[in-house]
């Protein structure tokens, strides 16, 4: 029993099955993000005025971040035209350099992230309200550094609103509410932190694909080029893709 | 070919380079399109059985409010402990039952009987392809399945018991009900969501990429159309709910407030949340999938309908082209009609005229397939046998399900009809004595195919009759329950709308023949379940019992799936095939017998 098209494709469709299953299974993810966007600007008009915040991320970052992913977009093609091209070590160099790519983009989302659950609005017992990173944290008191400070109600961290210091340290007899900049914190980190982890999840799964594709699994360059040649044009679509949904996360979440 | 059984020896030579799978690769990690359709269709029927069974526990606190349980109670004590202490159903474990009694009987029971087992089945072999397109996907597929199913399962048990706040799991109630039954429901789930997410992908692929040669989109049979449209509606609107789970998540994982909005109040006191969120956007989301889903229930259904009619009345379906538009039609515009869920929240008129709008167009469609079938009724020779029986019990009970439904449609009657007996009486028309009718049909009609033998066809017709019967008497005194005022959800049955009557029938109080219902209707669901005996002993007693076919093609029908051996084995077809002519060349004129299967050219 041999199932037919699974390399060559359909006279009159065009595709071989896994491109047609993969294009079909990038239009469901359409549909997770296009919810998930949705849900953004639902929640972004329905927000009473002045409350989303804007600021919050570090636009440089984003941008650097931006870049990789792009550069990774144009490598992933780069190396599947090499293997149409005959030319298997220009392909494990670009494929290489997608994959480089790929975790220096992780790491830099998740020093991100890692910079968001160390930012802390701590409400004082008098009013006020000091926002900045956690140094130390004991019994008695903790360090703040960067540390801006204003009125309960007057503004938020990234409105540069208020008095500026570069450390702080509060008693904890003074504290009413400490939180961090995590999810929870308000909607616009929810909705933040949601669509960048689902997004980062696929950047890993799809860096695992590429992986094994450059590494155990390009054996099959030997034994089948036409179906291996196949199976890295399907991992850059939906390599595409998440650099795609990036193009469209940046703005949104950074800029907007 | 029609008059003789090849059996599967036959193919054998064909095949002699395959060594035979060990007995976990041939039933268990399958990935042979048929046993995973077999797979899905004995796992989902076990679900409608368990389903069925949660109902029938409810159906007794509706007519008995705070009465012990007869027989089940004493097992639910000890199964479930508090939740059921005497033997007397708790609120808690009456909506605990109402949510997974939904939950269960559509996404574990209906769509993956309906689209998953008779799909895996049945398409490939109405295309003459040799197995799906991605087989191991296929496998991944009702292994996802049944990881969701276990953790739904597995949720009845935690402590807290499982999900309370309905199939629908509105927020802030879903998040707010102090159990993590809904965090085990959210990523059950996920991981059914997975499972038809890779299903539709594999079947749209397969009904593209491997039809036979000769096999025009318009050679097609129907239910490959209903299929493939279904498909679609999985692969489309599944996605939007699994953001909304991923969101229902972090809500009560991470404590975000995507669906809690400010100043949230849960039992009495401001709830720690930081708020700014909209409930709302949960019933966008899950009415965005959870209006293409009721066409995910129903069209498998008309496509098995369609099929069997075409094969007892002996003649083409009437209107074949207006099927498969009219299909194409309902696929689209189901995805333009989910706020009809929500006029009572608020929603301005512009809004509420165009999901009238649309909604009143959506039906339009259905009609035109309802029209179709029956109209090719007319002057056919029609045999009348258990699958038929089904089928033309399915057409007036959809019928009754669908034209009830328009006055939930218009936002002026929904307003009055909403969150009351009458909308429970009016999905499960559509879907019950409907959809579940279609499928039965399908069960005897192709069980011959499966498994060599035909089921009883007395007991088959006892199975209709009595089901038949016991349906309508269940939903029609719902649909007066209804109007009268009855809501749904409730634990007692509407005991306490009754203490709240001032006098007797007077306007918004709840007359006692309208309370008196809930026995006779509790009476008729049980005696339902025991019409159920015959058919459960009927399909396990027939794989080694029932009577032999004498023919691959013992209904003498013209689609491929009976040009294979009987049962088809791995690979499918003993010699490719290639298709002449369209899918229900019945009684064509001037052949040798009164069909023309696809794969022969008609003189």
């Amino acid at each position: 029993m041999e199932i037919p098209y699974v390399v060559q494709p359909r006279p009159d469709t065009g595709l071989y099955n896994a491109k047609l299953g993969i294009w079909l299974f990038l239009a469901s993810e359409v549909m997770l993000f296009g919810a998930l966007f949705s849900s953004y600007i639902l929640l972004r008009i329905g927000a009473a005025p002045g409350a989303w915040p804007h600021g919050l991320l570090n636009i440089p970052i984003g941008t650097v971040n931006t870049l990789v992913l792009i550069t990774s977009s144009i490598t992933v093609v780069m190396a599947w035209a090499s293997l149409k091209l005959n030319q298997f070590n220009r392909f494990k160099m670009f494929q290489g350099i997608t994959l480089v790519c790929a975790m220096l983009f992780v790491c830099i989302k998740s020093y991100e992230y890692y910079d968001k659950f160390t930012h802390y609005e701590v409400i004082m017992t008098d009013g006020m309200v000091a926002d900045g990173h956690l140094v130390e944290k004991s019994d008695t008191h903790i360090t703040l550094k960067h540390v801006a400070v204003f009125h309960e109600g007057e503004g938020t961290a990234g409105d540069h609103h208020g008095e500026h210091r570069e450390e702080m340290r509060i008693e904890a007899a003074q504290i009413r509410k400490m939180e961090n900049y995590g999810p929870w914190h308000n909607t616009y980190l929810a909705i933040y932190f949601t669509l960048t982890a689902l997004h980062a999840l696929h950047v890993i799964g799809g860096a695992a694909v590429i992986a094994y594709l450059w590494g155990p699994g390009s054996r099959m360059w030997k034994t089948d080029p036409e179906r291996f040649t196949n199976r890295i044009e399907i991992s850059g679509l939906f390599w595409h893709f998440v650099d795609l949904v990036w193009i469209f996360l940046f703005p949104v979440l950074y800029l907007l | 070919m029609q008059s003789t059984t090849s059996q599967t020896g036959h193919t054998e030579a064909h095949d002699a380079h395959h060594e035979e799978p060990g007995f976990w690769r041939a039933y268990v990690f399958s990935t042979d399109h048929k046993v995973i359709g077999i797979q899905y269709g004995v796992t989902s029927l076990i679900f409608l059985l368990f389903g069925f069974f949660l109902m029938m526990m409810m159906r007794w606190q509706i007519a008995y409010p705070g009465h012990p349980i007869p027989v089940m109670g004493p097992i639910l004590e000890k199964v479930l402990g508090d939740v059921a202490s005497g033997g007397v159903m708790s609120s808690d474990l009456y909506n605990s039952f109402g949510a997974m009694h939904g939950t269960i009987m559509v996404f574990l029971a209906v769509v993956p009987l309906a689209f998953a087992a008779f799909g895996n089945y049945v398409v490939p072999l109405q295309i003459g392809a040799v197995d799906m397109a991605f087989p191991r996907i296929n496998m991944v597929s009702y292994q996802c399945f049944v990881v969701g199913g276990v953790v739904m399962m597995v949720s009845f048990f935690i402590p807290g018991g499982a999900a309370q706040a309905g199939w629908t799991s509105y927020s802030p109630l879903a998040t707010s009900i102090p159990t993590d039954g809904q965090t085990f429901w959210i990523l059950g789930m996920v991981f059914l969501i997975t499972s038809s997410l890779l299903g539709a992908v594999n079947f749209i692929a397969t009904i593209i990429q491997l039809r036979a040669p000769g096999m025009t989109w318009m050679r097609l049979p129907f239910f490959v159309w209903a299929q493939f449209v279904t498909a679609f509606l999985l692969l489309l609107a599944f996605p939007p709910l699994e953001a909304a789970a991923v969101m229902q998540l972090m809500d009560k994982v991470a404590h975000t407030s995507f669906f809690l909005p400010t100043g949230l109040a849960i039992g009495g006191n401001l709830a720690n949340v930081s708020g700014g969120g909209s409930p709302l956007l949960w019933q966008h989301l899950f009415w965005f999938l959870g209006h293409p889903e009721v066409y995910v229930l129903i069209l498998p259904a008309l496509g098995i309908v369609a099929e069997v009619v075409a094969n007892n009345t002996r003649k083409p379906l009437w209107g074949y082209k207006s099927l498969v538009y009219a299909s194409l039609a309902i696929g689209f515009l189901s995805f333009i009609v989910w706020a009809h869920h929500m006029y009572l929240t608020g929603m301005g008129t512009a809004i509420s005229t165009f999901f009238q709008t649309t909604t009143m167009i959506i039906s339009i469609p259905s009609v035109v397939i309802l029209t179709c079938l029956l109209i090719s009724l007319w002057g056919g020779s029609i045999r009348i046998n258990t699958p038929m029986l089904f089928a033309l019990g399915f057409l007036p009970m959809f019928g009754i399900g669908g034209l009830t439904g328009l006055p939930l449609g218009l936002n002026y009657s929904d307003i009055h009809l909403h969150d009351t007996y009458y909308v429970i009486a009016h999905f499960h028309y559509v879907v019950a004595p409907g959809t579940i009718f279609g499928l039965m049909a399908g069960i005897y009609y192709w069980y011959p195919k499966a498994t060599g033998r035909f089921m009883s066809e007395f007991w088959g017709k006892v199975h209709f009759w009595t089901s038949l019967v016991f349906m309508n008497l269940i939903f029609q005194p719902m649909f007066a329950q209804g109007m009268a005022g009855m809501l749904r959800r409730m634990v007692d049955g509407g005991v306490n709308y009754s203490l709240a009557k001032v006098g007797n029938d007077a306007i918004g109080g709840l007359s006692d023949t309208m309370i008196g219902m809930n026995v006779g209707i509790s009476h008729a669901a049980w005696l339902l379940g025991v019409s159920q005996i015959p058919f459960i002993i009927n399909f396990f007693w027939s794989i080694t019992h029932g009577k032999k076919v004498t023919s691959d093609n013992p209904w003498d029908a013209t689609t491929l799936e009976w040009q294979t051996p009987t049962p088809p084995p791995h690979g499918n077809f003993a010699t490719a095939m290639k298709v002449y002519h369209g899918p229900y060349e019945y009684s064509a004129p001037g052949q040798s017998k009164d069909f023309a299967p696809q794969n022969e050219p008609m003189r």
